[in-house]
């Protein structure tokens, strides 16, 4: 989908907002976020959620690429511990998101931009209160928007390549 | 890439105003121009109701007349009307798993307010199902058959009702009463409000029917002990517990009970609520279903010690009913759905000690004075203390452990009526002045306002405001020897002190101490308050978000036994149509192994929770069997080499996504 | 010169045993040296960057580069051979996935810089001397290739046709590939030179592997004595066999050494090390936190393990730093 447009008035926004993606179980989190819009429980705009049948889907390459698409925090969202409603997926979970948080960790990536919560069917309130923390926290750390570090890095080539073009003779020792 | 697997893409993007629920909050003009923009799509419209038919036949017409073939819907959650708009892309002969919904109003519109950002948040959930549903396959449902076999847990007046409706129908019944005898709550009772007909008079019959009826297996003093399958096909262990009498050889002539050794009663009578003694031989009431006595092996001296004369066994030597041997056995069933009954448990009012109880011998909860104003119950009906004496004032404390942020903040709906009631009932029995301390009076229900006019008239003082403590000390000598309920009366703002013979904790609803086992076991999700969850509070309360199990009754939240029989009603006629339907259609999201790409490391065959994944020793692949598949994606995340797929949620659906999400990031 | 096909092979960041892998062909060196004209080697052969430059465009059937990409200078290189080649070949895990080199990814060029010219233990550099890009002496400027804030692969410098991976890849699949090239039949672009299963399946451990590994400890090779014959995972030692492509026949497990992940990770995958960290993760015999992060304990340098020598192309492609 190369022919994407690319930016148009949305991304010339000009404070900085987090954005958030969230990956949140069918069966207790995202029924929990709609709990929380019948009941109108409010909170900040920033989250965008993904809908996986349990948490146990979400492969550590999701977060990693949300990080590597320009979020700046992720958040999972699945069934407390022994509710899960495949019974186990989110334990698997869980043992992820330890050893995630660790490589993270070690690539310079703050705890608090990758968060693991249990949120039942019922806890609509915990939606919203986990959503407005998060995105707090966030606000406070500031931009990670690695997508942005990406083009940097390209534009680093994009000179040398404009250069290799005009061919200037360069002396070697 | 998807354009050679798929053909060539035309997607149509529809928005839904859901009337004013998203477009006050929403600019969904601006979304839908947005999404025009977008590659792939070829159309994109807004209208106000898209769920309503000639929304739906928007969809159909595009289908139809411009070929599309994926179709986004930014409207409601998904859990709401996914079946709805695939029902309309299927009606136009498209697989109905090329649509995508987007949640645009549970997710944005009701939880956001700056319409800006709301707007800016909907185009990204667009963009992502665009990008997404591009990638989406033709998949076709699953449909598995269903064991017409109902299971029923918990035999109080909402399991009674379910299983005597599903088996009128003509299907087979398993009905599983841990309790010695089926009944619950309401056998307890002497009168129901608001009509105060007699309990057992209404009870009893459905319990005799039970137990007669052919369709109908009765298994009390059972549990529930595993659950294994899914809708359709659950495979559930029950454990029998031991009653040490042969249910089908006793006749319930209870002659072993007047034989036993204990020639007095002497063991708390749980039923009665220890308000009287029974002997460890013993059947829990007279109308108690089966008619079969139990002996208690925490009370019998031959299950204890080995060393009595049994001499019930002797009573009882020509039917031979009596088997010291007798042990647990498990019997497996499978069953196409469950319906849950499980009931609840009053509040422990010891857990406000100021209201003395436990403390002060006259001070009872509701479900005491229950047994002491029934005719056979522990006093043969007649309202005395336990000191013996036939009170002259009683005072009835209503919320107790209800609507309180101390204990329970729910109302447990019932206390009100139940407190008229017994007000009503001491009142008849004893002469007593009878005082009912209340914060509201809530007489929501059919007959219930004239219930309580009538109770009003009949001169019981109603004195609003709540007890602050209930206690002995005597500040003058018309208070000697009683219990003063101190209050603050806020219709007149006055703090009073009232003397008082009796005083009845109105306790509160709770759900049962094991909820959350029974819970898990089932697979289905409790509310806040513990009781467990329907899917949808008011267009499903009977169904889980698990397919195929039901919950009614008091398990599901307080209510009278009207309500109760009517949802009782409601998950028999949900178990009843799936019977009859005679299938279930499964998501088609099941996980398959590419087979040439796996390398067999075998990190996904203990992942799954349901031992679909199964290691082929010759082949040294692994293998997904898709019948026991549930979909939760777990070994899809943990294959090393990308391996397995899992349908409706692919690597590259999912990957889509998130770059939709973040376009602009 | 022939009419055979030329050929050139090109080094950027690389330890050098991917030039001697290539010399390892032993015998059949000679078979491929008969098949085509090598005009550039700068390892072996005196041929020097004019000659390049002198090619005209497409003139070369296929070079291979191996070594990540650092400096200004290997892009000049690899844009260059780029030009002159109709097939660029990533040779090795550095050009391939910016292999062990783009472990640097986790440091900045001043902390690189720092390092090696003012703090290592073995340099006296009272002056704190530091290479400069540019440098005037004696009225003409004389210049360094520039070194850049990251290490790249290959192909994410410039476009790249055919990857053989593997630190270094093994002779036969090199010999493979240059008789694929010669034979005209190509495979679609972007084609990994190596199976596209994981080394699981070739391994010679695999039957020991058992179905339910319930970690309960991860050790570190280096501390214990390896059982010549089980399957590495089954005795707590990291193996990333089951996140890697495979191809390598498995040298190190015969080796008694566990797969540290050198060929990379198969095409279905974004992230090799995030995949091996979940499939390692999910097997973790632990329900509690503290459990888990006792096992996970056991890992001591997770980047350094799961991504040895895929840094540069994991998702994260560095450290963030700020
Ligand atoms: C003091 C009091 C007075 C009331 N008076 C009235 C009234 O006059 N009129 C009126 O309309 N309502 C009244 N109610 C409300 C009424 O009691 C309930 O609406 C009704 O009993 C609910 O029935 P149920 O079958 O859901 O629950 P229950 O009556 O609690 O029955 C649940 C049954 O399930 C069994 N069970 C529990 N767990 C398991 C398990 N794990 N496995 C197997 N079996 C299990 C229990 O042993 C029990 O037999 C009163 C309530 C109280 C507290
Ligand atoms: S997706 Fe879940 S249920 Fe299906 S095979 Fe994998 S682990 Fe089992
Ligand atoms: S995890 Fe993947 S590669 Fe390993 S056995 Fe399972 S399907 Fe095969
Ligand atoms: S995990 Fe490693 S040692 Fe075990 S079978 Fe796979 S490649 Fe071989
Ligand atoms: S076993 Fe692993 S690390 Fe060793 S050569 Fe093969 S792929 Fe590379
Ligand atoms: S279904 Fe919610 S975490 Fe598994």
């Amino acid at each position: 989908m190369e022919d994407r447009p690319v930016s148009d008035k949305l991304s010339t926004s000009v404070q900085w907002e987090p954005i958030i993606v969230a990956f949140f179980c069918n069966w207790c989190t995202y029924t929990a976020a709609d709990l929380a819009g019948v009941a109108r429980m409010g909170y900040d705009p920033n989250v965008r959620v993904i809908r996986v049948m349990c948490s146990g889907r979400v492969d550590p390459q999701f977060v990693l690429d949300a990080f590597a698409h320009g979020a700046d925090g992720v958040l999972i969202g699945g069934c407390h511990p022994g509710d899960c409603h495949y019974v186990e997926g989110n334990y698997k979970t869980l043992r992820r998101y330890h050893l995630l948080r660790r490589l993270l960790r070690d690539l310079g990536i703050e705890e608090q931009r990758l968060r693991l919560e249990w949120i039942a069917a019922s806890e609509g309130e915990k939606v919203s209160k986990t959503i407005n923390e998060m995105v707090e926290q966030v606000r406070a750390l500031g931009p990670l928007r690695l997508s942005r570090r990406f083009k940097e890095w390209d534009a680093e080539l994009a000179s040398l390549e404009a250069e290799a073009q005009s061919e200037e003779v360069v002396a070697h020792v | 890439m998807s354009e050679q697997r798929n053909g060539h893409v035309r997607i149509g993007v529809y928005i839904c105003h859901c009337g004013a629920n998203i477009a006050d909050t929403v600019d969904v003009k601006a979304v839908a121009e947005y999404a025009a923009t977008l590659p792939g799509v070829v159309i994109s419209r807004e209208y106000k109701y898209m769920c309503s038919d000639p929304g739906q036949e928007l969809i159909q017409k595009d289908i139809e007349e411009h070929a599309i073939n994926r179709v986004v819907v930014a409207a409601c959650s998904p859990t709401l009307h996914e079946n709805t708009f695939r029902g309309a892309a299927e009606r136009a002969g498209l697989n109905p798993f090329f649509v995508q919904m987007v949640n645009i109003r549970e997710h944005d519109s009701w939880v956001h307010s700056d319409r800006e950002a709301a707007t800016v948040k909907a185009k990204d959930l667009v963009r992502a199902a665009v990008m997404r549903v591009y990638f989406h396959k033709p998949l076709e449902k699953r449909r598995v058959p269903i064991h017409p076999e109902v299971l029923v847990v918990g035999g109080g007046i909402a399991g009674i009702h379910a299983a005597l409706t599903v088996a009128n129908s003509g299907k087979r019944v398993y009905l599983v009463e841990r309790e010695p005898t089926i009944g619950g709550h309401m056998a307890q009772y002497d009168k129901t409000f608001p009509t105060l007909d007699c309990a057992a008079c209404i009870l009893t019959p459905k319990m005799s029917a039970v137990r007669a009826h052919p369709n109908i297996t009765l298994w009390t003093y059972s549990e529930v002990v595993s659950v294994d399958g899914s809708v359709g096909d659950y495979k559930v262990v029950v454990k029998r517990k031991p009653r040490y009498v042969h249910e089908d050889l006793c006749v319930g002539c209870l002659q072993c009970i007047e034989t036993c050794v204990y020639k007095d009663s002497k063991f708390d009578d749980e039923f009665n609520l220890g308000l009287s003694k029974r002997k460890p031989i013993y059947i829990p009431f007279a109308q108690a279903t089966p008619k079969v006595v139990v002996i208690d092996p925490d009370a019998c001296i031959q299950l204890k010690t080995g060393k009595c004369k049994k001499s019930c066994m002797e009573a009882c030597v020509e039917r031979g009913a009596i088997d010291f041997a007798q042990k647990e056995t498990y019997e497996e069933i499978h069953v196409g759905s469950i319906i849950i009954a499980t009931g609840f448990q009053t509040f422990d009012p010891r857990r406000m000690p100021q209201y003395g109880y436990g403390k002060y011998p006259n001070v009872y909860n509701t479900l005491e004075v229950e047994r002491l104003v029934n005719a056979s119950g522990p006093t043969s009906g007649q309202v005395i203390t336990r000191d013996g004496r036939v009170p002259k004032s009683v005072g009835i404390v209503l919320c107790v452990g209800s609507r309180d942020e101390n204990t329970n903040r729910w109302c447990s709906r019932v206390c009100c009526m139940t407190s008229l009631k017994l007000a009503h009932l001491i009142k008849e029995h004893t002469g007593a002045e009878v005082y009912i301390f209340y914060i509201d009076m809530r007489a929501a229900g059919k007959g219930y306002e004239e219930f309580y006019q009538r109770v009003l008239n009949e001169g019981v003082h109603f004195i609003r405001g709540r007890v602050a403590e209930i206690t002995d000390w005597a500040l003058d000598p018309s208070e000697a020897g009683k219990l003063v309920a101190r209050v603050e009366d806020t219709n007149t703002g006055f703090v009073r002190r009232i003397p008082l013979d009796m005083v009845v904790l109105a306790v509160g609803l709770e759900p049962q101490p094991d909820a959350h086992e029974v819970q898990r076991m089932f697979g289905i999700s409790c509310s806040l308050d513990g009781f467990f969850l329907e899917k949808h509070p008011k267009l499903a309360p009977a169904p889980t978000y698990t397919d195929g199990i039901f919950i009614a009754g008091l398990c599901h939240g307080p209510k009278d036994i009207p309500d109760t029989v009517m949802q009782a009603g409601y998950a028999a006629a949900e178990a009843i149509a799936l019977a009859d339907t005679g299938f279930f259609e499964l998501e088609p999201n099941t996980a398959y192994v590419v087979e040439e790409e796996c390398s067999g490391c075998k990190t996904c065959v203990p992942l799954c929770p349901y031992q679909a994944v199964t290691f082929n020793e010759e082949k040294q692949k692994a293998f997904i069997n898709e019948v026991l598949c549930k979909g939760c994606g777990t070994c899809v995340a943990a294959c090393p080499s990308g391996s397995i797929k899992q349908n409706l949620f692919e690597d590259e659906e999912i990957y889509s996504e998130i770059e939709g999400v973040l376009a602009y990031a | 010169m022939s009419d055979k096909p030329k050929i050139a092979f090109y080094w950027c960041a690389s330890c050098g045993g991917c030039e001697e892998s290539i010399v390892d062909l032993a015998e059949d060196i000679l078979e491929v040296a008969q098949a085509v004209d090598i005009v550039f080697w700068p390892v072996a052969m005196d041929f020097k960057r004019k000659d390049v430059e002198a090619m005209p465009d497409g003139a070369i059937l296929a070079t291979l580069v191996n070594g990540s990409i650092r400096t200004s200078e290997q892009e000049e290189m690899a844009h260059l051979l780029r030009r002159k080649s109709q097939i660029l070949i990533a040779y090795g895990s550095c050009a391939h996935t910016g292999g062990v080199p783009s472990l640097a990814n986790q440091f900045t060029r001043e902390e690189i810089l720092r390092y090696v010219y003012e703090e290592a233990p073995s340099v006296v550099n009272e002056n704190r001397v530091r290479p400069q890009p540019r440098h005037g002496h004696n009225g003409t400027a004389v210049t360094l290739p520039e070194f850049r804030g990251l290490v790249r692969s290959l192909d994410q410098v410039v476009e790249v046709d055919y990857y053989l991976p593997g630190c270094p890849p093994t002779p036969k699949l090199l010999k493979q590939a240059v008789l694929t090239l010669l034979s005209g039949n190509l495979p679609p672009k972007g084609t990994v030179l190596a199976p596209d299963t994981a080394q699981c399946d070739q391994c010679p451990r695999k039957e020991t592997k058992p179905v339910d590994l319930k970690i309960t400890e991860f050790k570190r090779p280096h501390w214990t004595q390896i059982d010549p014959e089980k399957c590495f995972l089954a005795q707590g030692i990291i193996c990333m066999g089951p996140a890697t492509r495979s191809g390598c026949e498995a040298q190190c497990i015969r080796g008694n050494m566990p797969c540290t992940g050198c060929f990379g990770p198969t095409t279905r995958v974004r992230d090799q090390g995030a995949k091996i960290l979940s499939a390692l993760a999910s097997s973790v015999n632990a329900r509690e936190p503290e459990d888990i992060e006792k096992i996970m304990d056991g890992i001591v340098d997770p980047v350094g393990t799961f991504y040895r020598y895929s840094l540069a192309k994991s998702l994260l492609r560095a450290k963030v730093t700020r």
